[in-house]
């Protein structure tokens, strides 16, 4: 590693001596641009850039030339400047304030101007809706469905398909326990369970919100980023030109898990985001019938716990021990030991049940995102695995009957 | 520093000895000595603290510290490098040569000088204790936000926030009750004859300087004080559900946060034109101009904030204006750009270390300049925001233009104030290990950002390890190469070599008219200005 950073080292050296134009390799400079917008802001960014090295150079030129030339050692006598007038002063000091200001609100600020707008233009001609959301640290994404536009373009309606994405790299990988697996097809801490799927060539209006604090979906290769704002929606667009998968990350500090709340986005030809969008229907059909159905312990044990180490363990840890004081631990804990629900058959404030649903303080609320087999799996592990052994089982019935 | 050898018909110079002396003192000198002590204490601080960060990021994967603490140590690695280590050491040579260099015997207010330091170290020390506490069990570290406090993260956070929200009030009312000292001397107590416009550049970077701070810090404390009460008290100023909007809080925190970046350029700016016209042999060029563009820097300075959050989804007339507003910031830099190389030009230079530390200076600053305006591009702006790029543009601001800035006036001026010339060779030593170990640790950084790694997170994908490795190597070679300073100071202050009152061949202005080091009380009979 150390031999191929001396080797990056010397190119960056040598990048810096000559110019920032190279667009063979992208590592230098932004990832390959798959949105009109990425490839925008790369024409902007590297336009801008050869700008400012130029300024750079002529500047850096002047004044070495000035260093070699004007220096004592070499005998050179200062001019004893006649204390120039004013009038020359200003003149002379003009100069650089006007060639700045050319390429300042000429040179760079006309094109600049047309990418703002551009990539605000978030409504106009857009095909879908979708609806991002960010929460400590995950993202979930629903589809809102096609617009009339793309409604006659035949997309495939999408509407009402709802999931969280979440960081799929082993934890022993990232507490040290073993160094980082180099895997191409599963990047290390770029790469989720349910990856956002978008069909090739439409363009995707997205409303962004958060339902803690603040966070930022960004994928570089789609040019674009917006911070997700708790009680607000902020939007942005998308129209992914290539198929492929993309990869971005949270760019705003947004607690202990910044780094672990990765973006991936499938772009599918129509065609196979069409057989992605009703196996993704036939999926969450599945989930509703089961709700309905009488569940067993162990099911519900199993299922429970991959919805536990998906969502709760990296606050209440995969052992229940918790993060004191600012995340408690569920061993032995109050509310994942006292009875649910009370004479009347209705679950109890501030038990287990309301926790999860509704929410405290930090922890967020899950009715909107766990389904009810989901709520009932993961209350059922909590309370008799994780050194607890109340023994009850929540049936996802009456999950369903307690979001009444 | 030896200033009790120089008490020679001045009976005026008698002052306690000992501890006594530091904490009642009222005299210039002694306050701008323990501004710039302070500073280098809390800049070895906050370099450890960045040192443990880059330790952490050599590799993938966590090696040493929890993300928690990784956020805790970025926090408040800013907030002590740019509260308690550059605004300070910049207050300090305010302190040590304003007074010097118009001709007065001492600052206006030298009471409230002394309070005005004074309340630096317990600042310090809230900033740092939750450390300490959350070692004993008691809170859980410090302020784990990053320096900007953005809710709704810092009100979901622990005591560290209102700890670090106490530290920013007491720094804030030290700036203001300086800022107002400063003012009070400048206005009232210069030499006769020096009328505003042939003041040094020194002191009107200054005058700048302490205006913005008055009019920028009643915001910023504003803003955290509504933080604590949204925090304690029930109030929903950046809480969406009670009416209120998270969005403020950057509105009101850059208010404050954009003038920050000149208030800690601005006093460099003015003596880096002292130290080209002093090894170019030549007087500075443009001083007329060189004022009127620190005034429109400043003027520019306080209505450009919200560049800091393009991709907060404003709107777009605001986008358009805050671009070009920010762009236009480029124009007066322009002018100083030109006015230092015109300096420079046909004059006779010799370069020893403050020489080079300006030069150095120019070239890298120039760089933080230039990806500045990249960066004033709304568009770009989405790619380069809270990127590495980021990191390392304002690192080339205020690292080479504020740090490196400091050390070419401590090197100018350290044979001045200690009556002793510093070791040369080793200050030149310390200039190219400083100069090319930091290009070396922020060169990466651009194209780390430029390839998609954001800024504030504890481990990164693979494809960013080469970078990041040699980023933490110069980053210790940085970090340690500031001991040769320390030393070469230290050694300066306790001997060496006399130094002669002018000290610089073609050192100008009233400061290098006295002994070097002056006497503890300076100018005794008022020196007169043509």
């Amino acid at each position: 590693m150390l031999k191929q950073s001396i080797k990056k080292l010397s190119f960056c050296l040598l990048f810096l001596l000559t110019s920032p134009q190279v667009y063979a390799d992208y590592s230098w400079n932004f990832p390959e641009p798959v949105t009109p917008m990425a490839l925008d802001t790369l024409h902007v960014h590297n336009k801008f850039m050869i700008i400012v090295a130029l300024i750079f150079i002529v500047v850096l030129a002047i004044m070495i030339y000035s260093l070699i030339k004007h220096r004592k050692s070499v005998g050179y006598k200062p001019v004893t400047d006649k204390a120039p007038s004013t009038a020359i002063e200003i003149f002379w000091t003009l100069i650089p304030f006007a060639i700045l200001l050319v390429i300042d609100f000429v040179i760079m600020g006309i094109p600049a101007y047309h990418s703002v707008v551009m990539m605000e233009d978030t409504r106009n001609e857009s095909d879908m809706v979708i609806k991002v959301t960010g929460s400590q640290w995950r993202w979930q994404y629903e589809y809102l469905g096609n617009t009339e536009k793309g409604e006659k373009a035949g997309l495939e309606e999408a509407k009402g398909i709802k999931f969280l994405s979440n960081l799929s790299t082993p934890q022993e990988q990232m507490d040290g326990t073993i160094t980082p697996v180099n895997d191409p097809q599963k990047p290390y801490l770029l790469d989720v369970d349910n990856r956002l799927v978008l069909p090739v060539g439409a363009k995707v209006r997205i409303l962004m919100t958060s339902s803690d604090v603040l966070h930022n979906w960004w994928v570089p290769q789609f040019g674009s980023s917006r911070l997700a704002v708790p009680g607000f929606i902020r939007e942005t667009w998308v129209q992914i030109d290539k198929a492929g998968t993309y990869r971005g990350q949270c760019k705003e500090l947004c607690g202990k898990g910044h780094g672990y709340m990765p973006v991936v986005v499938d772009a599918l030809p129509k065609e196979e985001y069409k057989t992605w969008v009703a196996a993704k229907q036939a999926e969450i059909a599945a989930a509703t019938a089961g709700s309905d159905k009488e569940w067993s312990k162990e099911d519900l044990m199993a299922q429970g716990k991959t919805v536990y180490e998906k969502n709760c363990a990296v606050c209440h840890q995969a052992s229940g021990a918790g993060l004191p004081p600012a995340f408690p631990a569920l061993t032995g804990s109050k509310v994942a030991t006292s009875p649910i629900f009370g004479a009347d058959g209705k679950y109890l404030p501030d038990s287990h049940m309301d926790r999860v649903l509704n929410g405290i303080r930090v922890m967020p609320a899950w009715k909107g995102t766990l389904n009810d087999t989901e709520i009932a799996a993961v209350i059922t592990y909590e309370r008799n695995a994780l050194g607890n052994s109340v023994g009850d089982i929540i049936q996802p019935s009456q999950v369903k009957a307690a979001r009444q | 520093m030896s200033t009790t050898t120089v008490a020679h018909h001045d009976e005026h110079a008698d002052h306690p000895t000992g501890i006594m002396r530091w904490l009642t003192t009222t005299n210039h000198k002694d306050i701008g000595t323990m501004y710039l002590t302070f500073a280098l204490i809390m800049f070895l601080v906050g370099g450890a603290m960045i040192l443990g960060i880059r330790a952490e990021l050599f590799q993938p994967g966590l090696q040493l510290m929890k993300p928690d603490f990784f956020n805790q140590l970025i926090g408040v690695h800013a907030l002590v490098m740019i509260f308690a280590a550059l605004m300070p050491a910049a207050t300090g040579f305010a302190n040590w040569m304003i007074p010097l260099q118009i001709g007065a015997p001492d600052m206006a207010l030298p009471r409230l000088n002394n309070w005005g330091f004074w309340l630096l170290p317990p600042s310090a020390i809230l900033l740092t204790l939750p450390f300490t506490l959350a070692l004993f069990g008691i809170g859980d570290g410090a302020l784990a936000t990053g320096w900007t406090f953005y809710p709704p993260l810092s009100v979901q956070g622990g005591i560290g926030v209102d700890f670090a929200i106490f530290a920013v009030h007491l720094l804030g009312i030290s700036s203001v009750l300086g800022s107002i000292n400063i003012i009070v001397t400048l206005f009232n107590m210069r030499a006769p004859g020096m009328t505003l416009m042939k003041m040094p550049m020194f002191a009107w970077g200054w005058l700048i300087t302490a205006f913005l701070l008055i009019a920028t810090i009643p915001v910023l404390a504003g803003a955290v004080t509504m933080l604590l009460t949204d925090r304690h008290f029930g109030t929903h100023f950046f809480d969406a559900a009670g009416g209120g909007d998270p969005i403020l809080f950057q509105h009101l925190f850059w208010f404050f946060g954009h003038p920050e970046v000149y208030i800690l350029l601005l006093p460099v700016w003015g003596f880096i034109p002292q130290i080209l016209q002093t090894f170019s042999r030549k007087p500075m060029y443009g001083y007329k101009a060189q004022v009127y563009a620190f005034w429109g820097i400043g003027a520019l300075s306080v209505v450009v904030w919200a560049h800091h959050f393009f991709t907060a989804g404003l709107p777009v007339p605001a986008l358009l204006y805050f671009m070009y507003s920010t762009m236009a910031i480029s124009l007066p830099l322009a002018v100083l750009f030109f006015c230092w190389i015109k300096t420079m030009w046909k004059g006779s230079m010799s370069f020893e270390t403050p020489m080079l530390f300006t030069v150095g200076w120019i070239i890298l600053f120039g760089i933080g300049g230039l990806t500045g305006l990249v960066l004033a591009d709304v568009a770009a702006d989405a790619q380069y925001h809270n990127s590495y790029f980021v990191v390392a543009h304002f690192h080339y601001t205020l690292f080479a233009g504020g740090i490196m800035g400091i050390m070419a006036g401590v090197y100018y001026w350290l044979p001045k104030m200690t009556g002793h010339m510093y070791n040369e060779k080793l200050g030149k030593l310390h200039f190219w290990l400083t100069a090319i170990s930091f290009n070396l640790t922020f060169i990466p950084q651009f194209f780390l950002g430029l390839a998609g790694m954001p800024r504030r997170i504890p481990d990164y994908a693979l494809q960013f390890a080469e970078f990041n490795m040699i980023s933490s190597i110069a980053a210790f070679v940085l970090g340690l190469s500031q001991l040769l300073f320390v030393y070469n100071v230290i050694s300066t202050i306790r001997g060496g070599q006399k130094a002669t009152d002018k000290v610089w061949e073609g050192a100008e202005g009233l400061e290098w008219t006295l002994p070097s080091p002056p006497p503890y009380h300076s100018f005794t009979e008022q020196p007169v200005v043509k």
